[in-house]
């Protein structure tokens, strides 16, 4: 559990370096994530040595969120200022993504983007 | 009664509204229920009723909350897991999570705008399709405000969940890779299990839209807000 804990902060604190370094607008989560899939494609961290903390946070993502959605309670008077812009835009958005997503992928699997 | 702003007490308490609220979706089977959205409904609840303010609450809740970027960390490995299922067909996976990515982002930002939302507001809409961790993160990094952003996840999720497959059969997407991309695409978490309920292999592909979406919307929306002249 030490060594899991230490290469998933590990990756956290070197994606951090990396934000900090250079400025960039990435959550240093991000970052983080793409630092310890490379790693463990490049073979120098082996799988079952992140998968047993690695498992527990992904099959529990719902829960870690709960307290920053209770700030939400902070917020009451602009959800109920801005309420039609809000549910407009994001329930068209959403058909928008569902829709264009799956044409583009159907489009592209079936004339292709590079003729062979 | 100051033991109510115990931070172990509100501990056990976040713990055990969430685990009851999990309980009770699995009984009915409702998807409405989102374990998620009830905890939080009963949390906010339970401190108006009794008074314990949100200062006090945020106290116990940040050690919670901790735990979302090393959580966003371990996404890493799923994503490692799903790499040869990407290298197969890169190309049209890739293309169309660009297309839904930047679909998405305009789309939701340019109908706030137009309609008159503040800019607070829209920044914390533009991440909407993504996992909370990530669209939170976002929406931190962009000046959103991130509790309203998990919150207007959280719908997006449902929404998509409860209507995508009748969207997508209406929107003449038949193919199953399509159809499951999508529902990770357009709705996350909440549409990969959706869309696991169907099938397996609409269920990885589901996660996979809902990964690579992640990281594309981590990185092309303070770019492309820039560009909309919004950021």
């Amino acid at each position: 559990m030490i060594r899991q804990c230490s290469i998933l902060f590990g990756c956290l604190a070197l994606g951090e370096l990396i934000v900090y370094l250079t400025g960039i607008h990435l959550p240093s989560s991000i970052i983080g994530m793409l630092l310890l899939t490379l790693f463990l494609k490049l073979g120098w961290i082996k799988l079952e040595w992140v998968q047993g903390l690695s498992d527990f946070l992904v099959a529990n993502l719902g829960f870690f969120f709960v307290p920053s959605g209770v700030a939400l309670m902070l917020y009451f008077d602009i959800i109920t200022a801005e309420f039609w812009p809000i549910v407009i835009a994001t329930l068209v958005s959403t058909v928008l993504v569902l829709v264009v997503t799956g044409w583009v992928h159907q489009l592209v699997r079936k004339y292709g983007f590079f003729r062979k | 009664m100051d033991f109510l702003e115990n931070k172990f007490f509100l501990l056990a308490i976040t713990f055990g509204f969430f685990f009851l609220s999990k309980v009770f979706q699995k009984k009915t089977g409702w998807v409405l229920l989102n374990p998620i959205l009830v905890a939080i409904a009963l949390l906010i609840c339970f401190l108006k009723f009794t008074g314990v303010s949100y200062e006090k609450y945020s106290e116990a809740g940040s050690l919670v909350e901790f735990w979302l970027k090393p959580a966003v960390v371990a996404l890493g490995v799923p994503l490692y897991l799903q790499l040869r299922m990407i290298k197969k067909q890169l190309m049209p996976i890739i293309v169309s999570q660009l297309a839904g990515c930047i679909v998405g982002l305009v789309a939701v930002t340019v109908i706030a705008k137009l309609m008159g939302a503040s800019p607070q507001v829209i920044m914390s809409l533009a991440p909407k399709s993504v996992t909370t961790p990530i669209a939170m993160e976002v929406s931190n990094a962009v000046g959103g405000i991130p509790s309203l952003t998990a919150a207007v996840v959280i719908v997006v999720g449902l929404f998509g969940a409860i209507c995508g497959f009748k969207v997508l059969q209406v929107g003449h997407v038949g193919s199953p890779i399509a159809q499951g991309l999508s529902m990770g695409t357009a709705s996350h978490a909440v549409g990969t299990s959706r869309a696991m309920e169907v099938s397996g292999k609409y269920g990885a592909y589901a996660s996979l839209g809902l990964t690579l979406n992640g990281i594309l919307t981590a990185l092309l929306t303070p770019t492309i807000l820039h560009l909309l002249g919004l950021y």
